[in-house]
């Protein structure tokens, strides 16, 4: 259970309480109207956005003092996902070790997940060389590679066109969540993504991040506000 | 505190660069503070050094803006072959050796010069280049292509289609568009060639002196390697520095402007102008700026074959101090740029401020108890030249450093980078163009310093520009011109090579 137990984040005018709890080894889908503050939640779970005050906690531990690299937890933001002047296996090997050098053993686990996304062929490519679906599939690898529990992802795939990002999801699934056992927090505008591959979802507004609910059940009786957004998208 | 700042550059080498920039800076302001001798006040050389000091910075600064309004709209304006070579030349004064120049100058201007030559066979009186107008003639020379480039960039900056409409509604574009335009780019642009000019040593050095064409600069000089006198020098040097103080504020102030910027090689099309009286003014431009560069390759050729030994061991020696100074000027740039913040912004103006002959003296004084300053010569030199670069690198490397923090640190963090691998492995190979250029900038800088050497060294001690100076002073022009030539090429050569480095593989 990833839990955010009485979470104040405020910033000027902006404030956002959130005291909810996220299945584990599961997705939940984050949607809310823009400047809700999902990416907010999403930074401050991260440790990149100091909260005024509550507490972090997965499986009862509170991992709110420690340093964003320190704490059981992946990102993927919505850009700058991977280093432009590194090769794609070493894009990759920094999930695995980002303090030194990649000895053979280690070398060779890289090779196995580069191979396990399809792109064993790219590994000494850089990353301008690639279209926009395999470097969202290196950034995959280096998720897979990192193997920290929690994954978060602040809408990595926008960029992409609807069958690349479909594509993504699905793979996202299989492997982080049902190979690898992860609990993902998906950060998302389009209620599709959310109706895909999500087991929550979580609505975002007016300050609160509310309680997660099954997504079949919220879908087809929306709170109010989810309703008026979801109308308004179409 | 809402964001937590991502702590991933490392601050230390920072603190240690702030550090070793105010002891050079205002560490020995301070010793000249000590030093200084207020007893005897001013006397009346005093007051004509100052008053000159002024006087050809400020006319230096007006000519020199005064000049480049037109060049510059002639050539935001029209489209001709080789246009971007000459925009990319006016770019080359600020890395030429100042010495250098001068003899180009010389060569042009002076009494064995063309210009005499063809007053003389006109039977019209020669005109000299010592004194007040030869130091002016010297500093447009140097701002001219640099307010030049200021100019062009404001030109530039007004969009195309306020041109179209202003044809169209058939208005003059003089007063909708470029007076406006002149009025944010000109002072601060006249305030930092007044700064320049104030602090041009070697320019005062070669062909100002007397009592009527003397700078504070050039007074602490001989305070200091003539007379000896101590305190005097140490007063002048306090003098010098109230005065850059002024104007170095009073240009921060007016907001920065980069004349290194990049992006002029396009034109503006225009419904104005005559394009014959662009074209002169295009001409006569050029060949002011590019006449003296001419003379000092047709002269240096010959020239080069009369070269003493003593040159190339000059030579040698000034490569090594050049090599070092730009080192040690990056890896400051380098310290200060990943640890950011206030006092980085003022550390990295602190230098614009500093004369070089202000910080020679604080460091002559501060030196002088407890050894032979001729030893430290070059030792100095490399270390004051780096501190003076410094402003110029930071500029260059500052922006590029915030963009790779903006882009990657929240990155380099959640993977756990250690500060360590995040410079070597993030922010260096993403920085290698803007730090191709800043040591390439700082090692030509240093390669034609001829002010703290002057003051510092003995023969032993002798760089290729002071050689030249020497030689010049000994009426050997033929070497002085051989040795010009062979300054002029490593100084670009230098430049050329470091900035290269910077661009090979950098697939970024």
């Amino acid at each position: 259970m990833l839990t955010c137990e009485k979470l104040e984040l405020t910033q000027g005018a902006f404030h956002l309480s959130a005291d909810v709890r996220f299945a584990k080894q599961a997705i939940t889908a984050v949607i809310g109207p823009s400047g809700a503050g999902k990416s907010t939640l999403l930074l401050a779970i991260a440790g990149f956005f100091a909260a005024q005050s509550g507490d972090v906690l997965l499986d009862d531990d509170s991992f709110m003092s420690a340093a964003p690299g320190k704490r059981p937890v992946s990102m993927l933001f919505q850009d700058n996902n991977l280093f432009p002047h590194l090769s794609i296996f070493e894009n990759v090997g920094l999930g695995l070790r980002s303090r030194g050098r990649l000895d053979a053993a280690e070398r060779g686990t890289v090779m196995a997940v580069l191979i396990r996304v399809g792109l064993k062929d790219m590994a000494d490519r850089k990353p301008a060389a690639l279209s926009g679906g395999q470097q969202s599939r290196v950034a995959l690898a280096r998720l897979l590679l990192a193997d920290r529990p929690v994954v978060l992802l602040d809408e990595p795939f926008a960029a992409l066109g609807p069958s690349l990002k479909e594509e993504m999801l699905d793979l996202m699934q299989e492997m982080l969540v049902q190979d690898a056992g992860a609990t993902v927090l998906m950060v998302t505008h389009d209620p599709a993504d959310a109706r895909r591959i999500a087991d929550h979802v979580a609505w975002v507004a007016d300050g609160v991040v509310h309680a997660p609910q099954p997504t079949a059940a919220i879908f087809a009786d929306p709170p109010s506000g989810l309703r008026g957004y979801l109308g308004k998208m179409g | 505190m809402a964001h937590s700042a991502v702590t991933i550059n490392p601050t230390k080498p920072g603190g240690v660069a702030v550090g070793l920039v105010l002891v050079l800076t205002l560490g020995t302001l301070g010793a000249v503070a000590w030093r200084a001798d207020w007893g005897r006040g001013l006397g009346a050389a005093d007051w004509a050094a100052v008053t000159f000091t002024v006087t050809q910075a400020l006319v230096s600064a007006g000519l020199s803006c005064l000049l480049a309004i037109p060049v510059a709209r002639a050539l935001a304006r029209r489209r001709f072959w080789g246009r971007s070579v000459l925009v990319t030349l006016l770019g080359a004064p600020f890395l030429l050796p100042v010495i250098v120049a001068v003899l180009g100058l010389l060569a042009v201007f002076g009494r064995n010069g063309i210009l005499n030559d063809a007053l003389g066979a006109l039977g019209l009186p020669e005109v000299s280049i010592y004194g007040f107008h030869g130091v002016v003639l010297a500093h447009v020379f140097f701002n001219l292509p640099l307010v030049t480039r200021l100019i062009l960039q404001g030109w530039l900056s007004i969009p195309a289609e306020r041109f179209r409409l202003a044809a169209s509604l058939d208005t003059p574009v003089g007063r909708m568009l470029e007076w406006p335009m002149l009025r944010t780019v000109l002072p601060p642009a006249f305030l930092i060639v007044s700064l320049i000019c104030l602090t041009s040593f070697a320019v005062a050095l070669t062909l100002g002196g007397g009592p009527r064409a003397t700078t504070v600069e050039l007074a602490i000089y001989q305070a200091l390697r003539f007379d000896f006198d101590l305190g005097r020098a140490a007063m002048l040097a306090l003098i010098q520095f109230g005065l850059c103080l002024i104007a170095a504020t009073l240009a921060w102030r007016m907001t920065a402007v980069d004349g290194l910027g990049t992006g002029l090689d396009r034109s503006v099309d225009r419904w104005d102008g005559s394009r014959w009286g662009d074209g002169v003014i295009i001409a006569l431009a050029a060949t002011f700026l590019l006449m003296p560069l001419i003379m000092v390759i047709v002269r240096g050729v010959p020239g080069l074959f009369e070269l003493p030994i003593d040159i190339w061991r000059a030579a040698l020696r000034s490569v090594i101090v050049a090599a070092i100074s730009a080192a040690l000027c990056i890896g400051l740039t380098l310290a200060l740029a990943l640890r950011g913040g206030w006092i980085v912004g003022l550390v990295g103006v602190l230098p614009l401020a500093a004369s070089s002959l202000v910080v020679g003296t604080g460091l002559f004084l501060l030196v002088y108890p407890f050894a032979n300053p001729a030893k430290l010569a070059l030792v100095v030199t490399a270390l004051v030249n780096a501190v003076l670069a410094l402003p110029f690198a930071l500029r260059s490397v500052a922006p590029t450093v915030d963009k790779i923090t903006s882009d990657y640190a929240r990155l380099s963090a959640i993977l756990d980078m250690s500060p360590w691998v995040w410079t070597t492995r993030v922010v260096l190979p993403r920085l290698r163009r803007p730090l191709g250029f800043a040591s390439g900038l700082a090692a030509a800088l240093s390669m034609g310093d001829l002010g703290v050497i002057a003051l510092f060294a003995g023969d032993a001690q002798e760089t290729l520009p002071l050689a030249m100076y020497r030689l010049m002073g000994a009426y050997r022009m033929d070497a002085a011109a051989g040795a010009a030539l062979v300054l002029l090429v490593l100084s670009f050569a230098l430049f050329w090579i470091c900035d290269r480095g910077g661009r090979v593989d950098a697939d970024l």
